[in-house]
């Protein structure tokens, strides 16, 4: 049970919680409180310190810009302008207070708002439902398309929007670049004659793709009713993401042990045969490997991609609430910062589990 | 004519000014159920001749004949031992030794093949260790493995590079005690490739030594005819065993001796003359100049 359990816990990246398991079971009680707080405890006071030199800097940041408004009020206003300013400041008015770098307290609230914000659009959705469940019975009977919500979507929404945004672009670039990055590494002139383009597409910016493929996306989809927006935003990331992928996919090909080549030499396995039980478990490991890179990137271009492609989402949302200006929307760029971290964060942990169940123990083989 | 013939077989690799000659003038004929051992320093080209039999390289010059045949690729009529085991690391044991047997019996039922491995695993007495992966073996384990892989698929001829060779002295006792067996029970052609003159004796009806490379050939054999089935402690006490044993190493030594001489050329350094430190010489002018360091 407890071997298991701390097994599950490294498994699934949690593997600093190992000594509490072990205090739990009353083991070297001593020596696993340490490791328990130098595994778990410092990074929390890192955080504690990051957000207290936060709220420092946040806290300059506003009494400078206020002191900045005072100031003006006076210049050109006069004195009395300048005490009303003072005043309205104090007052924590909305219409006079500074915009700046927000605190961690407004971020919190920003949170508290935007999640409060998705239980009401979320509660008008189920209304909206209701409402026209019976009109949608009669629609579909007579054949016609149901209605459907077409309200603002809340915070969740984009990020529900963004994750499969970034899933169908991950599906792309593995769908795309393992296939090619296997026959390009199985064979040494057709490496030598991709390379080139590989290396100089690699470096190219995700605004240059999504450019390049909204020319060939509006070309070849004309129809109004499909969503382009999100195709586009998909293919984009697939696009950025999978040099990774193809890159560690043809080296795991190329380099697979010459010894595991030799035994399907000698048991005269044919080329299928050889590809599907000798070369592609051996390059597994490599080709993992450059999955989660593929992952990770395309969660971090994706911001990028969606904020230019207009697609709803992470990006549009961080762009929407830094044209609009409102009082918390400093505050809520920053929630959106945090919990676009954080996904990718788990999305890379994520990847990680599964590469650690495909890795083998090469070195001792 | 035997089962199978090298004729003046020679390997290079290389070209121009990185050209080796690895083998040269390479003659040897196996009968069938023959178990021959060849014999030589590390380096002098072993495993090459082992590649050249089983296919995985090609002869510059001669041929090698299987049963009178030229050799055109490998093949599973010649199993082979890896030195360093070869075993598909994600792969178990069973799963292992069933991707060769998938591969040579195709025309078997599944209960047939599984009846196929298991007799092979249980030959090198692994069946507790069935389902276990590669990493989780001791290296005497792995060997039997690839042991229990190459005598699945039912070779015509065995080829070993050195199989022992990474294993403690232990180990490599009991491993060559079962191999022997096996090859009593068996009683297929064996080629065993070895730097160990006792291994050599201990288990081969011939021994050939290589001379040491470049340009590699075969001495001449020795015959073992001390009477099987062979026992370690004993084949100490054998005067027969003490003369084959001396001989073979003083031919080595011999052949090793020469190799020395022959390699033994005059290195011409270049003339240097130490630069002191604050005279320095300028080209054309000879000036001398002082040159401060400190």
């Amino acid at each position: 049970m407890k071997n298991k359990s701390i097994k599950t816990l490294k498994f699934i990246g949690l593997g600093f919680l190992e000594p509490l398991i072990h205090i739990i079971d009353g083991e070297e009680r001593r020596k696993n409180a340490t490791r328990f707080i130098k595994g778990a405890l410092l990074p929390l006071v890192s955080i504690f310190l990051f957000i207290f030199l936060w709220h420092q800097g946040a806290m300059a940041l506003y009494n400078s810009e206020a002191n900045d408004r005072i100031e003006k009020a006076r210049t050109e206003q006069g004195e009395q302008a300048a005490l009303d300013m003072k005043a309205c400041i104090a007052s924590g008015e909305v219409s006079c207070q500074p915009n700046t770098l927000p605190s961690p307290a407004k971020v919190y609230q920003a949170y508290i708002a935007l999640w409060q914000d998705h239980l009401n659009i979320s509660e008008k959705k189920s209304e909206f439902k209701d409402k026209v469940a019976a009109t949608n019975a009669q629609r579909e009977a007579q054949g016609l398309d149901p209605i459907t919500y077409t309200g603002r979507p809340s915070f969740l929404d984009q990020i529900g929007t963004s994750l499969k945004t970034v899933a169908a672009g991950f599906l792309l670039a593995m769908l795309i670049a393992v296939p090619i990055g296997i026959v390009i590494g199985l064979s040494d002139s057709l490496r030598t004659a991709f390379n080139w383009l590989i290396q100089i597409f690699k470096p190219v910016s995700p605004v240059v793709w999504l450019l390049l493929v909204f020319m060939v996306v509006k070309t070849v989809i004309t129809d109004p009713s499909i969503d382009k927006s999100f195709i586009i935003s998909s293919i984009s990331v697939g696009l950025c993401a999978m040099w990774a992928t193809l890159v560690n996919t043809s080296m795991g090909v190329s380099s697979v042990d010459k010894d595991y080549l030799n035994v399907a030499k000698v048991l005269k396995l044919n080329i299928g045969q050889n590809i599907f039980k000798i070369v592609l478990p051996a390059s597994l490991p490599l080709i993992f490997t450059g999955l989660r890179i593929t992952v990770s990137v395309a969660w971090m271009v994706l911001i990028a991609i969606e904020l230019l492609a207009q697609s709803p989402g992470l990006g549009s949302f961080v762009w929407e609430e830094f044209q609009n200006g409102a009082n918390d929307s400093n505050a809520k760029i920053i929630v959106a910062m945090f919990v676009i971290g954080i996904i990718g964060f788990i999305l890379d942990r994520i990847m990680l589990s599964v590469q650690n169940l495909m890795t083998f123990n090469k070195g001792i083989a | 004519m035997g089962l199978l013939e090298l004729k003046n077989v020679s390997k290079t690799f290389g070209q121009g000014i990185n050209k080796n000659e690895v083998l040269s003038d390479i003659n040897l004929s196996v009968e069938d159920g023959e178990f021959v051992a060849i014999v030589g320093f590390s380096g002098s080209g072993k495993t090459t001749l082992i590649n050249l039999i089983n296919g995985l390289l090609f002869p510059d010059n001669g041929e090698v004949l299987l049963n009178g045949a030229p050799i055109t690729g490998p093949g599973p009529d010649r199993g082979m031992i890896f030195q360093n085991y070869s075993l598909l690391p994600w792969l178990s044991v069973y799963s292992n030794v069933k991707l060769a047997v998938d591969e040579v019996f195709r025309k078997l039922s599944k209960k047939e093949k599984d009846a196929h491995i298991r007799k092979y695993i249980d030959m090198v007495n692994l069946t507790p260790a069935v389902d276990k992966k590669p990493s989780e073996l001791s290296g005497g384990m792995r060997q039997r493995v690839s042991v229990a892989r190459t005598l699945a698929i039912n070779p015509s001829i065995l080829l070993m590079d050195e199989p022992l060779s990474a294993l403690d002295a232990l180990t490599r006792g009991t491993l060559q005690q079962e191999i022997l067996k096996i090859w009593n029970h068996e009683k297929k052609t064996v080629i065993l490739i070895t730097n160990d003159v006792d291994e050599g004796i201990l288990m081969a009806d011939r021994i050939i030594p290589l001379t040491p490379g470049p340009k590699a050939t075969l001495g001449p054999e020795f015959k073992v005819t001390i009477e099987r089935p062979r026992d370690v402690t004993q084949l100490n006490q054998n005067p027969e065993y003490k003369r084959l044993r001396n001989d073979i190493l003083e031919y080595l030594i011999d052949v090793g001796a020469t190799r020395k001489q022959v390699s033994d050329q005059k290195y011409i350094l270049p003339e240097l003359k130490p630069v002191m430190p604050g005279r320095v010489v300028f080209g054309s002018r000879r000036k001398k100049e002082a040159v401060k360091y400190f």
